[in-house]
């Protein structure tokens, strides 16, 4: 059997009704944040609770990433094999536009405005076989 | 505000094989001492900024008040500035408001860094950001850059040629400044068709990290005659920080409430303390990180309304024999970025725009108002209003 594992402890985890990333809610300001957080940036409130955030939302806005990333970026591709990726923010209404990897790299079928869902993809493998996942986001109706 | 800047100085920018960082600024500190016609010991205080061995990763020192070192020691007071690439646009607004404060009456404001090649690498940790943002690959500024564009073109109409335009102009301006890295003009279609690094902005539309420093002598305004026959005046600097809602570089996620960027609070800040219009403008420097923010900035900063940008860079206006010449030195695109020196350049063309020194590439109308900006990671901005 294959071993997964997360990119991050408490980034995002799976439910009955598929996965959610992971965010805090404020007690008093009722603010959404993501990843998880101890404070509140828009109260200074350092009480906060966890929250699964919305599943499905909308592209805020998009870009590619053309060139290999240097460090920190620990992604599979070497100089030779890198092809890219999409990556942007997609606004998932009353919460937060969480800044995400889109599955999707070809700009002409990405649009301001459309329906995106949450996916838990491969991102690399270990050394030891085992597979790292991330959260990432497709068009709504894309095959996963 | 009563400040003038008395001294200019700058080292070319570009790459300098054997020479330190220090060393540059160390030059253009000498150079803005020269055309003061002072001697280093005469300087009462300095702020100094560099941020090299910070965000970009580089070995080399970045405490810029290791320049006594090599100016002299003579025990004045001397502040480092760390604010991103706002850094030395930060210099001269806490230098004047020590001026304006009445504590001294003569400084020095400098900014230098050296970079290593190629996009920097921000460790995630250093922004108070979790390991895993850096490990996917989103610390990277020239993404924030794209997304915040490739909106704003969606919401305002902006074209890619306008992006286009804009480079080719900077490096047109920069092929008349023989300070400018990058010399070699590009026509809009060589840049349209240059690699896409991120979607909408293609290589040449973006600066590159580099070497270069620039710095200042200033003074209380009343004292300016003593040092110079052509002051200019700082009427006003202002910085400011991100609020709620504004959309800015390294952010995991952003609140679904719009807010604006902290370029608007800091022009809108600059222009009421300089009494000036934003109208009044005769030439500008703006942040061009890459073309597009020159593009946003140009209405963040008031200089004009949103989506007019397309008729304006299309009919030429930004050009230097248009209505408001903007980035006349090139920009950063034919500067590159060394970040502790950028907003330094700034203000240097623009004190040799108002004196009318700015050579092949001097604005014809004789400018009596400038203007620049300097924008920097996480959100916090630079404004300055200069005047003859
Ligand atoms: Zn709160």
């Amino acid at each position: 059997m294959e071993v997964t594992k997360p990119i991050a402890e408490d980034l995002f985890t799976e439910t009955g009704d598929g996965p959610r990333i992971v965010g805090s809610r404020c007690g008093t300001c009722h603010t959404v944040v993501f990843p998880k957080a101890t404070s509140c940036p828009r109260c200074g409130n350092d009480e906060m609770d966890e929250h699964l955030l919305a599943p499905r939302g909308t592209l805020f806005t998009f870009t590619t990433q053309g060139f290999l990333p240097k460090e920190p970026y620990t992604g599979p591709e070497t100089e030779e094999d890198f092809t890219g990726y999409a990556l942007g923010y997609v606004e998932l209404p009353g919460e937060v536009m969480v800044e995400t990897r889109i599955t999707e790299a070809d700009v002409s079928r990405l649009a301001i405005g459309m329906e995106m869902e949450l996916v838990i993809v491969p991102f690399r493998t270990e050394p030891d076989g085992t597979q790292v996942t991330t959260f990432a986001f497709q068009p709504v109706g894309s095959d996963s | 505000m009563n400040v003038a800047i008395v001294g200019i100085g700058i080292h070319p920018f570009g790459r300098f094989e054997g020479v330190t960082g220090l060393e540059l600024g160390a030059k253009a500190v000498r150079a803005a001492l020269g055309d003061a016609g002072i001697e280093w010991p005469d300087v009462q205080f300095a702020f100094g900024g560099s941020l090299a061995g910070s965000l970009s990763g580089a070995e080399e020192s970045s405490q810029a008040d290791q320049l006594v070192a090599h100016l002299g020691l003579t025990g004045i007071q001397f502040t480092n500035v760390h604010n991103g690439c706002a850094t030395a646009g930060s210099t001269l607004a806490m230098g004047a408001a020590l001026i304006e404060s009445g504590a001294y009456d003569l400084g020095v404001c400098v900014g230098f860094d050296k970079h290593p090649r190629g996009h920097f690498n921000a460790k995630p940790e250093q922004s108070g950001l979790p390991h895993w943002y850096g490990d996917l690959g989103f610390m990277i500024t020239t993404q924030f850059f794209a997304m915040k564009i490739n909106r704003y073109m969606h919401d305002f109409g902006i074209s890619h040629e306008t992006l286009a335009k804009v480079a080719a102009k900077n490096f047109r301006n920069g092929a008349k400044n023989p300070n400018a890295w990058r010399r070699k003009p590009f026509s809009e279609e060589e840049i349209l068709e240059s690699r896409m690094l991120n979607y909408p902005l293609t290589q040449y539309m973006f600066c590159s990290p580099d070497e270069g420093a620039a710095a200042v002598v200033i003074c209380r305004a009343d004292r300016a005659r003593e040092f110079t026959s052509k002051p200019i005046y700082l009427r006003s600097a202002a910085l400011r920080t991100r609020q709620w809602g504004s959309f800015e570089v390294f952010a995991p996620w952003l609140s679904t409430e719009r807010g604006h960027s902290p370029t608007v609070d800091a022009a809108r800040a600059t222009f009421e303390q300089a009494g000036v219009e934003p109208s009044d403008v005769d030439v500008a420097q703006v942040q061009d990180s890459e073309s597009g923010a020159e593009v946003m900035h140009l209405s963040e900063t008031g200089l004009c309304a949103d989506g007019e940008q397309e008729a304006m860079i299309q009919g030429g206006e930004t050009e230097i024999g248009g209505r408001l010449p903007v980035n006349t030195d090139g920009g950063l695109i034919a500067n590159g970025e060394p970040i502790g020196a950028s907003g330094m350049r700034q203000v240097y063309e623009t004190a040799l725009q108002l004196r009318g020194e700015a050579g092949d590439r001097q604005v014809p109308s004789n400018p009596k108002v400038g203007f620049t900006q300097v924008y920097g990671a996480p959100g916090v901005s630079c404004c300055t209003v200069l005047t003859t």
